[in-house]
């Protein structure tokens, strides 16, 4: 009963001194934690911006590729080359994947969305490597390099993304859009593309910007495809097309310190495309989602 | 009476669109959702079928073949499964407990404006090309590494064979670096994921906890930690899963040295980065099948560990980890 009494000290004891100290070290352990992961961050932007900003100049932006053992030269063909495969990738990826969204959350029925939506969950887990070597092996294996074939590879790492972000916000739409439409006699495909998807369609943008920033940045479905090129810009997505992934690569493991510069300087543009893309991509995310309600 | 007939001829009309609409699309999303399911099996089939000739010539045995020798005509898998274990146990032993607490900071600890940049920082982590982290890991990471770290581990933690340096290692390039860098994608995986699933614990129940007068660490061990235990799982089997696939950053700093040894700074080379690194030597058709067979066995790993988070997920209702 000795415990109830009230003139008990209620200071802690040993006991309850070291819960309190228990509890600061796992508090500050996860502050460090953090902090831990945003000083990374910080020395490689850091670390890609200095050694990047002093390489980077307008004559090296918008030059051809160097002669091989000479200084000089830029990267306008990688610029081009990764604009134009993106830009190819974004096209084949976003309506394929808008169209499984819609299949997945407006019409499949239970037994067939489970099989198709572990396909999509699984693609998403798709190291890029093997997708690499899928394409390789079908297009390219025998015959000549080719942009359209990296760009098939880059469709594929952003497919599964795309329908992701487009099955969330289908899923956002208020149910009472869909209803109305409905009670008013409307069928279901003017419903789905006249009320839902114009309602989605901004969420469906922000998707679609970080998939490209995300396939912006990837090497590997493009290194076996389209990994030999000139020094020239090239238009024709029927050529290997120069990119930057692919040269960042391949200026990283030169033993060439001019080389190394330029690979900070070109990694400083991938970086800077990357980051603002997906930046305003979550920005954008964070208002549309708070306007549609969540 | 003609003007009825009128509209209704019209309404028909119509509904003969409508349901035409109907139909069509859904066949078009039908249609692209079977090429997904299609473009799984596709690439499957694709790479079995070009790993045939290594497959019939080596069998099972090219699990545990060591040598990696064209003129010999004899490949094994056994160094690079090696080096994948290796640097995804170093990647997932520090990433783990990183990735796990940041996400408690953000979800427990950090006041709002707080909460808001370091996770959207912590996002952009991971949204770093892995061949610009590859570029910092060789340039930068792996001659800190080597300057800095190796010495002091040697001397400090030589006596385990893992950190014992080998005379000429200098650990710039090696199992260890790649490791590091690994771990440094896993993080925001684990943490993005985890903080979703501490948000969702019922506040009630946390409440509870504090109530009962559990200091705030009692409360996460007892109730957030032990309620999400399925999800944290799945949340480290995919951020696995991100670093058993990464071919380019590891190709980048592991050297692509193709042995088992015991030391953590000496070469290596993970089945990912072998496939990388050889790709363009590839000269006779065997060499290139064994290169498709490392990338079968890449995708069974791969699949497999994909599969057993999906099923974890689903089976417990993981929120945030689809």
């Amino acid at each position: 009963m000795a415990a109830l009494e009230p003139a008990l000290s209620l200071q802690g004891d040993a006991r309850v001194r070291r819960r309190k100290i228990a509890n600061r070290v796992a508090e500050a352990i996860a502050t460090i934690a953090a902090l831990a992961a945003v000083a990374v961050l910080a020395a490689v932007v850091f670390a890609v911006a200095k050694r990047g900003a002093s390489e980077l100049s307008w004559t090296f932006l918008t030059s051809d590729l160097p002669v091989p053992f000479a200084p000089g030269g830029g990267i306008a063909p990688l610029i081009v080359g990764s604009a134009i495969l993106v830009g190819i990738a974004t096209a084949i990826s976003l309506p394929i994947g808008v169209c499984i969204a819609i299949f997945l959350e407006e019409y499949a029925s239970p037994w067939l969305r489970s099989p198709i939506q572990l396909a999509v969950d699984l693609m998403t887990g798709l190291p890029s490597v093997i997708i690499a070597v899928f394409i390789f092996s079908l297009l390219v294996y025998g015959h000549a390099q080719n942009g359209l074939a990296g760009s098939l590879g880059l469709a594929i790492v952003m497919l599964p993304l795309i329908t992701r972000s487009t099955q969330e916000v289908l899923r956002l739409v208020p149910s009472a859009q869909r209803e109305g439409a409905f009670a008013l006699g409307a069928s279901r495909w003017r419903t789905v593309v006249g009320i839902i998807l114009p309602s989605a369609a901004g969420g469906i943008l922000t998707g679609t910007v970080l998939a490209i920033a995300r396939a912006a940045g990837e090497t590997a479905p493009l290194l076996f495809v389209t990994g030999i090129f000139g020094r020239f810009i090239v238009w024709d997505p029927l050529h290997a097309m120069p990119n930057m992934p692919v040269q960042i690569f391949i200026w990283s493991e030169s033993p060439d310190p001019e080389d190394h510069r330029r690979a900070w300087a070109t990694a400083l543009v991938l970086l800077v495309f990357v980051l603002v893309a997906s930046l305003v991509a979550r920005i954008a995310l964070l208002s549309s989602r708070r306007k549609l309600g969540r | 009476m003609s003007t009825v007939t009128a509209t209704q001829e019209l309404e028909g009309r119509g509904r003969l669109r409508d349901r035409l609409g109907d139909r069509l699309l859904y066949l078009l999303t039908f249609l692209a959702s079977l090429a997904a399911v299609g473009l799984i099996v596709l690439i499957a089939w694709e790479i079995v079928r070009s790993a045939h000739l290594a497959l019939s010539k080596f069998g099972v045995s090219f699990l545990w073949g060591t040598t990696w020798d064209v003129n010999k005509a004899t490949f094994g898998a056994a160094p690079a499964l090696y080096g994948t274990a290796v640097t995804c146990t170093i990647a997932m032993i520090i990433a783990a407990p990183l990735g796990i607490a940041i996400a408690l900071f953000l979800s427990e600890l950090a006041p709002q404006g707080v909460r808001v940049i370091v996770g959207s920082l912590v996002e952009t982590l991971a949204a770093v090309p892995s061949v610009v982290l590859g570029l910092w890991g060789i340039l930068v990471l792996g001659p800190l590494v080597a300057d800095h770290g190796v010495h002091w581990m040697d001397r400090w933690l030589g006596f385990i064979p893992f950190f014992n340096a080998a005379t000429g290692e200098n650990g710039a390039s090696s199992l260890f670096v790649a490791g590091l860098i690994l771990a440094i994608m896993v993080v925001p995986i684990v943490a993005s994921i985890c903080r979703e699933l501490f948000l969702s614990v019922p506040p009630e129940l946390e409440e509870a906890a504090l109530a009962l007068g559990a200091t705030r660490w009692e409360m996460v061990r007892g109730v957030i930690l032990s309620s999400s235990k399925p999800g944290i799982a799945a949340a480290l089997i995919l951020g696995l899963g991100r670093a058993l696939g990464e071919a380019i950053a590891v190709a980048q700093v592991i050297g692509a040295g193709y042995f088992i040894h015991w030391s953590l700074f000496g070469v290596g080379d993970t089945l990912a980065s072998r496939i990388v690194s050889q790709y363009q030597g590839a000269t006779t058709n065997l060499q290139v099948a064994s290169l498709f067979y490392l990338a079968a066995i890449l995708l069974v790993i791969g699949l497999v560990t994909n599969l057993i988070a999906q099923v974890i997920v689903r089976r417990f209702h993981v929120q945030g980890a689809r």
